[in-house]
């Protein structure tokens, strides 16, 4: 396959950036997206060029890290997946293809396509966490008895990989299924409980602080998420969020 | 709860009480104008009731107001904080792939209805307060000397029907409404943290109603300007 790319480069955070032309050609369609990349790079090295900067770590869709707006989407036009999960047979021989880093403000460009998402981290220091007993006389989880359907749900919110497609998506930039899911992880177990007030008040607070936008339900990022992580968790921490307010 | 307006989730959740507020007055409003329709007689009665009950007067239509302008003064206060969420745009976007158009373009049906709403308190807020309480008529009558005149409602409603650019606009706006309501009615479910078993039956009958009542409102537009 010929392409033509079209790619963010930015030297450094302070840089303003522009979109820079590359065609490539002979690339198979079973490569992934970052093997093309990977492609590309090798050529522009060879060329005594900088090569692109991307993120990436597992390559098999559980890091999270490729952080790659495709065309107008979130880890590309596919489902379901990261941009590391995305074949190249997917586009058209031919086809020009943008490629650009997340666009929010609480994720600065670091360099080319790699945005800083250490926003997510603080959300998380925030109060993403049980208190557990590690001494030593850790209870096993299992001993206590959830029903399957709280269980399920559960499991389902601590799927999501803390990719920030759904940041990246959101015509508000917003945060709300990140943390809706990080939230619902917990609020739905009992080990969740004994933090559950302070959790949520104090996730939103940090999520806000970080310069995330408000939630217009669009539902944008639940369609572009890898992981399937659904609105519903944003409706049970608004619920927790409200909750947790009146009680003060 | 302190400060809670300072927080997003806190933001929308009073979006979203102040949207189902106005929605249940939209359904009044339908109710008491499709009357004009069905039973001029009764819209006329129903009309001075609502005019002149102090407790409609006095409470209910300065709580409306406020209502009315909480909500448009917070969806550009939204709108404009989730412009700064994202300071450089993207090149390429695809939000269609992932969203639909209503509920992306919030704000604009909303202006939409605003221009609208000014219009429409041009054409009948504004001189009812004025025969009311500027000219101090509260009988409600065409014809204040004459008891016999009857009610003077229906007859302005029809007055204000019988310019085809009116109702144009007014066709228009309703579309907006319908826009603005097939995103905004479940949304405002989701935004007070009702997504649950019964979300499926109400999205069924969000569609009813966002389509419907403001196609109601353009059948009593068009009646009107058809039959005056
Ligand atoms: C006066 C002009 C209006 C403006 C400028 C306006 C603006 C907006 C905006 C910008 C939003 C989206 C907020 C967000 O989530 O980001 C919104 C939501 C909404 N609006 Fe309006 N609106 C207006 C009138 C109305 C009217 C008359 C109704 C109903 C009769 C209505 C019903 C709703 C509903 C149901 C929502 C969804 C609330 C939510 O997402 O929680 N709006 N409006
Ligand atoms: S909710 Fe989905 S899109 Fe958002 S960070 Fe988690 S996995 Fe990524
Ligand atoms: S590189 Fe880990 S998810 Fe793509």
């Amino acid at each position: 396959m010929d392409l033509k790319l079209k790619i963010w480069r930015q030297k450094n955070a302070n840089d303003k950036g522009k979109m820079v032309d590359y065609p490539i050609s002979n690339v198979s369609p079973d490569m992934s997206f970052l093997e093309m990349l990977d492609v590309l790079n090798n050529e522009l090295i060879e060329k005594g060029e900088s090569p692109v900067s991307f993120d990436h770590d597992c390559r098999e869709g559980i890091c999270g890290s490729c952080s790659l707006y495709i065309n107008g989407e979130a880890h590309g036009p596919d489902r379901l997946i990261t941009s590391c999960q995305l074949h190249m047979r997917t586009f058209k021989d031919g086809e020009t293809i943008v490629i650009e880093p997340w666009r929010a403000k609480a994720f600065p460009v670091i360099k080319d396509l790699v945005v800083d998402r250490s926003a997510f981290d603080r959300i998380q220091h925030a109060g993403g966490f049980i208190s557990v007993n590690t001494s030593g006389n850790t209870i096993d989880a299992n001993t206590i008895p959830i029903e399957k359907a709280d269980a399920d749900d559960a499991f389902m919110a601590a799927t999501c990989i803390g990719c920030g497609a759904c940041v990246a998506s959101c015509k508000n930039s917003s945060a709300m299924l990140f943390v809706g899911a990080k939230v619902s992880q917990f609020a739905l177990l009992p080990q969740g409980q004994v933090e559950a007030t302070d959790r949520v008040l104090n996730m939103v607070k940090q999520m806000d602080e970080e310069g995330f936008g408000n939630c217009t339900n669009t539902g944008a990022c639940e369609v572009e998420c890898p992981k399937g992580i659904s609105l519903e968790n944003i409706a049970r921490m608004n619920r927790e969020y409200l909750s947790a307010s009146f009680k003060g | 709860m302190s400060g809670i307006l300072n927080s997003s989730i806190g933001r929308k959740f009073a979006m979203a009480l102040s949207a189902l507020f106005l929605m249940v007055f939209l359904l009044q409003h339908f109710s008491i104008n499709i009357l004009s329709v069905l039973a001029p007689d009764t819209f006329n009665d129903v009309s001075h009731f609502m005019g002149t009950f102090w407790v409609i007067q006095y409470l209910l239509q300065p709580v409306l107001i406020l209502g009315v302008i909480f909500h448009f003064v917070m969806g550009f206060v939204l709108e404009i904080k989730n412009n700064k969420a994202r300071t450089i745009s993207y090149a390429k976007n695809n939000g269609a792939a992932n969203s639909s158009w209503m509920s992306r373009n919030m704000i604009w049906s909303g202006l939409a209805i605003l221009g609208f709403m000014l219009l429409h308190f041009y054409d009948f807020w504004v001189p009812e307060i004025n025969i009311k309480f500027i000219e101090g008529d509260m009988s409600g009558l065409i014809d204040p000397n004459n008891a016999d005149s009857g009610y003077r409602y229906l007859e302005h409603l029809q007055h204000k029907f019988v310019d085809g650019w009116r109702v144009a606009l007014y066709v228009i706006s309703f579309v907006f409404l319908a826009l603005h309501l097939l995103h905004g009615f479940n949304s405002a479910f989701q935004s007070i943290g009702a997504n649950n078993k019964y979300t499926k039956g109400l999205v069924g009958f969000s569609k009813v109603y966002a389509i419907g009542i403001p196609l109601g409102f353009i059948f009593i537009a068009l009646y009107h300007f058809f039959n005056h």
